[in-house]
């Protein structure tokens, strides 16, 4: 409670807008500073005129969009608390196409965001400043009015007067969500709209705003989590926003700020894309290694540990190089940690190597053999491999649990990745549970994106399996071919030296030699076989499954958003009973319980919005970095066996007067 | 099963190899044998035997007649059981057709049609047929290189049952050995082997054949450890080359499910894979008729020459015998005449036995020299041509793919 009161805009000195203060309600009192821009907010949404917009500088759009995000619902709330009839409401509710196809050609939900993009430099520095630390925010505030004085006068009696009808801006604030479904399908696959599409994204902190006003009336405590979690975004949008446009345009600027939080939320989103765009045009700037792996400890509790070591001119690093040891299970625990924030949201969060008790058991073991030789190394690849997938994410990239995994010396120990312990437990038993409900919902798909990728991603994953155990079985035939051409090569060898006809005798033996080489191609064939191709596929199998944990997400999204709906069903129906039984004491109580639970579908559908878009936008950058990886790969697995066949070549053309010279 | 005319448009290719195992030295044209034809039945396999001669024994100049495996093995074992040929190398009876594993593969491959596509199910059978017509003519190849064998050695190639094998143009009806036959032959093996060991550490009072038979034990071995070590590396190319063609149709499967530029990327590897597939199988069977058939023929043929100095080591024994035995007699005074007739019937045979030997062994020496030498030189030319065609297959498929990048 108190963090989210600290946390939303300070009050305004009164003096400054005495009018405001009279429209407020007295819930409302965390949130009066807010009412200026309250006032604000329904300007863009309804009342102004587009091209205002465009008129109007900077500032005022900046805070515009941020204030709203405060304002609005909470606005809605007290709004809806004290509407006299439950029956507008209801109304509203019921055919919300209407408000729909009003809306969608409103061009709030795409205007800000070409401007935004027009003055980047500019625009995050004010949005930053508004909001990072109060002072600021009040300055710029004031800096704001009183430029547009004039044009503040001018909206503030269409707001009053506005106000009266209180309905009138939930109704926008919820369509406009719904509207932005709408717009979605065809945003697909035109690059130009993904900005709109992000647009998209950036009214999705609102329900965090609402939900914390919400909760100034008491009602649901349960999810404080949440909430707070969603305000401690909503208060580092700006910092990291502003530090990495400043990033952006110049590099040499060391960063001012560290990020202190983690989560990523939508508005820095906006930001992240453009820099994500710019970043896959450029080389990315960060060179993760994974080395010398070296067995620590004796016996069972022995363990490999890894150099890790990072070389890059990003900023938000300490130096250009440094370097960390870490053990496996510490790769573990990262994933551990940024999945438990960042998967929720729809984030891909790439899945570590798979633990093999076996395989490490074997190493444990210490014995010197070839197979703990390959084991180790392939973990070590798929360490490598794991943690530049992690950095290469833009939003992964920014939490703080990363960068103290690559900086910091020494890491607390991660405990819950044992697979025999009782964290191991409760996460099969997670594990079970969410198998369970995912069998039990039935999700009718409205998205057709959606649908399809689904049904795309499950039969790539079928496929790629499918692949993959035959490439697995190519290496095993291959390792078995040079065993076999080695053991050959002997037994030539030996024919060789037992055949009497001197010039047969040295062909053979050279035969012997040739087939000795070609047992190393074969291996080295293996070899890349194995690291290039099969590990390449098993990552992508193990990252297809992320990927459908981030549609499964989603669906919980949906499942709680109709949860929701269905129970605010149920509150009206109670509602209408006790209207036709005509029980006013208890009237009230019903209503109140119909505002809260409209509140909460509002929210959830929000989130479920907002984890779409999300989910959305990380399978199309997870389709491109596949597409990329994929290529890169198998081209390095055609060039490596375009080198075998020129040794190939080699070995033959040697041997080829040798046979010639038998006589 | 398969039809005729497939097994004659594959036939061509693979009479070349016959020749190629079979390189003999004569030239003569008076004797040519071949088998032009051959069909595969249920459980046999019905070789036309087609010979071409200008000796007075026959009554025409050319003539076929159709012939099974089991009346080649008939001629072999006439020609081995004849002691007027125990101074020379029998040429090694050809292996039985053996078209189980295929005909089983294909049985089972009828059976899961329903389990799989039908793209994978025409690739199968394709590769299946394949597989059955090379053993076919591999089968074939074996038979007429026997055949080819007998007509050019000096001797063997005017025996009486040969021609009647090659002329006589109804069913020989020689039968398979019965079950009684088989366990005669069983003991005669046990007996002749370890008769073999007695014989074999019998000192020669020869050095040429004291030489030719340390070397032929030893080759023999070793020549049997190759081949059986040169079988498993060419099988496990073969099962690599069948995993290149499954990641190749499983690639083609990713590839048409949608029509992005990964997709079509998958595409383009998938044809790559295709082709390399069909070279590192053209590897295979390469070095399966160039090397593997050449061991295994090898083999067989040490093994032979390895029975001929046996039938002289038993010779020599009986004659040594024969010595001792005349020794005894002529101290008693009793039996010397017979002694001493037994004693020159044993000298006429190891010494006839020694004569055709020494010849026989220096021939056996410069076939498998020659023999060899073709070999070789074709494995290393066909292995350079299909690394050549795969490197330009990678090239070009790379130039392809990285102009797409």
């Amino acid at each position: 409670m108190a963090a989210s009161s600290e946390r939303s805009p300070p009050p305004f000195p009164d003096s400054e807008e005495p009018e405001l203060l009279e429209d407020s309600d007295e819930g409302a009192d965390a949130f009066t500073g807010t009412s200026i821009s309250e006032m604000d907010s329904p300007s863009p949404d309804s009342t102004r005129p587009p091209k205002d917009i465009f008129n109007e500088p900077l500032e005022d759009i900046f805070s515009d969009p941020l204030s709203n995000i405060n304002s609005e619902p909470q606005k809605k709330v007290d709004t809806k608390i004290p509407s006299p009839s439950s029956d507008e409401v209801v109304d509203l509710f019921s055919d919300p196409l209407d408000d729909d196809s009003e809306v969608i050609s409103s061009p709030e939900v795409q205007n800000p965001m070409p401007d935004l993009l027009n003055e980047p430099v500019q625009a995050p520095k004010s949005d930053g400043s508004s909001k990072s630390s109060s002072v600021k925010k009040a300055a710029s505030a004031e800096l704001f009015g009183d430029e547009d004085e004039e044009d503040l006068f001018k909206e503030l009696p269409k707001v009053v007067t506005k106000k009266p009808q209180p309905l009138g801006p939930p109704v926008d604030v919820f369509t406009e969500v719904k509207s932005d479904v709408k717009v979605k399908p065809q945003v697909k696959d035109d690059p130009t709209d993904l900005f709109t599409e992000e647009a998209l994204t950036a009214p999705a902190p609102k329900p965090s705003a609402s939900s914390s006003s919400s909760r100034t009336n008491g009602v649901h405590s349960e999810e404080h989590d949440l909430f707070s979690e969603a305000t401690v975004e909503l208060s580092l949008d700006s910092p990291r926003n502003d530090r990495k446009k400043k990033d952006a345009v110049k590099p040499s600027v060391s960063a001012p700020v560290a990020p202190v939080a983690s989560s990523s939320s939508k508005a820095p989103s906006k930001t992240l894309e453009e820099l994500e765009e710019e970043e896959s045009e450029d080389t990315f700037d960060l060179n993760i290694s994974v080395t010398n792996p070296e067995k620590v400890g004796d016996g069972m509790n022995a363990y490999m540990a890894y150099k890790v070591s990072t070389q890059t001119s990003l900023t938000m690093f300490r130096s250009k190089m440094f370097t960390v040891r870490r053990r496996f299970s510490d790769f573990l625990g990262l994933y551990e940690k940024l999945s438990e924030k960042h998967s929720q949201n729809g984030y891909i969060v790439p899945p570590p190597p798979e633990k093999s008790i076996l395989g490490m058991t074997k190493v444990k073991v210490g014995k010197e053999d070839p197979s703990s030789a390959e084991f180790v190394e392939r973990r070590r690849a798929a360490l490598e491999r794991y943690l530049q997938r992690v950095v290469s994410h833009p939003s992964l990239l920014q939490d703080p649990d990363v960068r103290e995994f690559l900086e910091k010396e020494e890491l607390p120990r991660a405990v819950s990745t044992q697979a025999l312990s009782g964290a191991g437990f409760l996460k099969m038993l997670n594990k079970a549970t969410d198998a369970v409900s995912k069998m039990t919902i039935k999700m009718n798909e409205q998205d057709v994106w959606f649908d399809e990728k689904i049904q795309d991603v499950e039969n790539e994953e079928q496929h790629m399996r499918k692949l993959h155990i035959m490439v697995e079985s190519l290496v095993n035939h291959r390792k078995e071919l040079s065993g076999n051409t080695a053991v050959f090569a002997k037994s030539v060898a030996m024919l060789g030296s037992s055949e009497d006809n001197t010039a047969l005798s040295r062909a053979l033996s050279q035969l012997a030699e040739v087939e000795d080489r070609i047992e190393q191609i074969h291996q080295e064939k293996a070899a890349n076989d194995f690291f290039t191709f099969s590990e390449l596929l098993a990552d992508y199998i193990r990252l297809l499954g992320a990927v459908k944990g981030c549609f499964d997400q989603r669906m919980k999204a949906w499942q709680r958003w109709q949860d929701a709906e269905n129970m605010l069903q149920k509150k009206r129906e109670a509602e209408a009973k006790l209207l036709w039984a005509n029980k006013p004491d208890k009237l009230q109580q019903a209503k109140d319980e119909i505002a809260e639970w409209e509140a909460k579908v509002t929210q959830y559908e929000r989130e479920f919005e907002r984890i779409s878009a999300t989910v959305r936008k990380e399978v199309i950058r997870f389709d491109k970095e596949k597409a990329r990886d994929f290529k890169r790969q198998i081209i390095k697995y055609l060039e490596s066996l375009l080198n075998s066949q020129q040794q190939l070549i080699k070995y033959w053309e040697a041997f080829l007067p040798e046979a010639k010279a038998i006589a | 099963m398969m039809s005729n005319l497939d097994i004659n448009f594959f036939f061509e290719d693979f009479r070349l190899n016959a020749y190629i195992l079979n390189v003999d030295l004569q030239t003569d044209a008076t004797l040519q044998v071949d088998i032009s034809d051959a069909l595969s039945e249920r459980d046999k396999v019905k070789f036309t035997v087609h010979t071409k001669s200008t000796l007075p024994n026959f009554k025409q100049n050319e003539f076929s007649v159709v012939r099974q495996h089991e009346e080649f093995i008939w001629l072999h074992d006439s020609f081995v059981e004849n002691e007027e040929y125990a101074g020379y190398i029998i040429p090694p009876s050809p292996p039985r057709p053996d078209f189980d594993a295929s005909r089983e593969k294909l049985q089972k491959l009828g059976e899961g049609e329903g389990s799989m596509t039908k793209e994978e199910f025409t690739k199968m059978k394709q590769e299946l047929e394949a597989e059955y017509l090379a053993i076919f003519k591999k089968t074939v190849a074996m038979h007429e290189v026997f055949l080819c064998r007998v007509a050019a050695h000096p001797v063997l190639r005017k025996d009486l049952n040969f021609h009647v094998f090659l002329e006589y143009n109804q069913d020989l009806s020689v039968r398979g050995k019965n079950k009684k036959e088989k366990l005669e032959d069983f003991f005669k093996n046990v007996v002749k082997s370890a008769d073999g060991v007695l014989v074999a550490g019998v000192k020669d009072v020869d050095d040429f054949f004291e030489h030719e038979k340390t070397f032929l034990l030893e080759y023999h071995n070793r020549v049997k450890d190759s081949s059986a070590k040169s079988d498993r590396m060419i099988r496990s190319h073969k099962s690599a080359a069948d995993d290149i063609n499954r990641i190749a149709s499983t690639l083609y499967t990713l590839g048409t499910q949608d029509s992005t530029d990964l997709c079509k990327f998958f595409l383009k590897v998938s044809e790559l894979f295709e082709k390399t597939r069909k070279i590192e199988a053209r590897v295979a069977a390469d070095e399966d008729l160039k090397l593997a058939d050449l061991l295994k023929y090898y083999l067989r043929e040490s093994q032979a020459a390895k029975d001929l100095l046996y039938r002289r080591g038993r010779a020599l024994v009986d004659y040594e015998n024969a010595n001792k035995a005349l020794d005894k007699a002529r101290a008693k005074n009793k039996d010397v005449l017979q002694a001493e007739t037994t004693q020159q019937v044993c000298c006429q045979k190891f010494e006839k036995i020694s004569e055709s030997a020494k010849q026989e062994l220096i021939d056996f020496k410069t076939r498998r020299v020659a023999a060899f030498r073709k070999n070789l030189v074709e494995l290393a030319e066909l292995e350079l041509k299909h690394a050549k065609g795969n490197l330009q297959l990678l090239q070009s498929c790379l130039g392809v793919l990285k102009g797409d990048t």
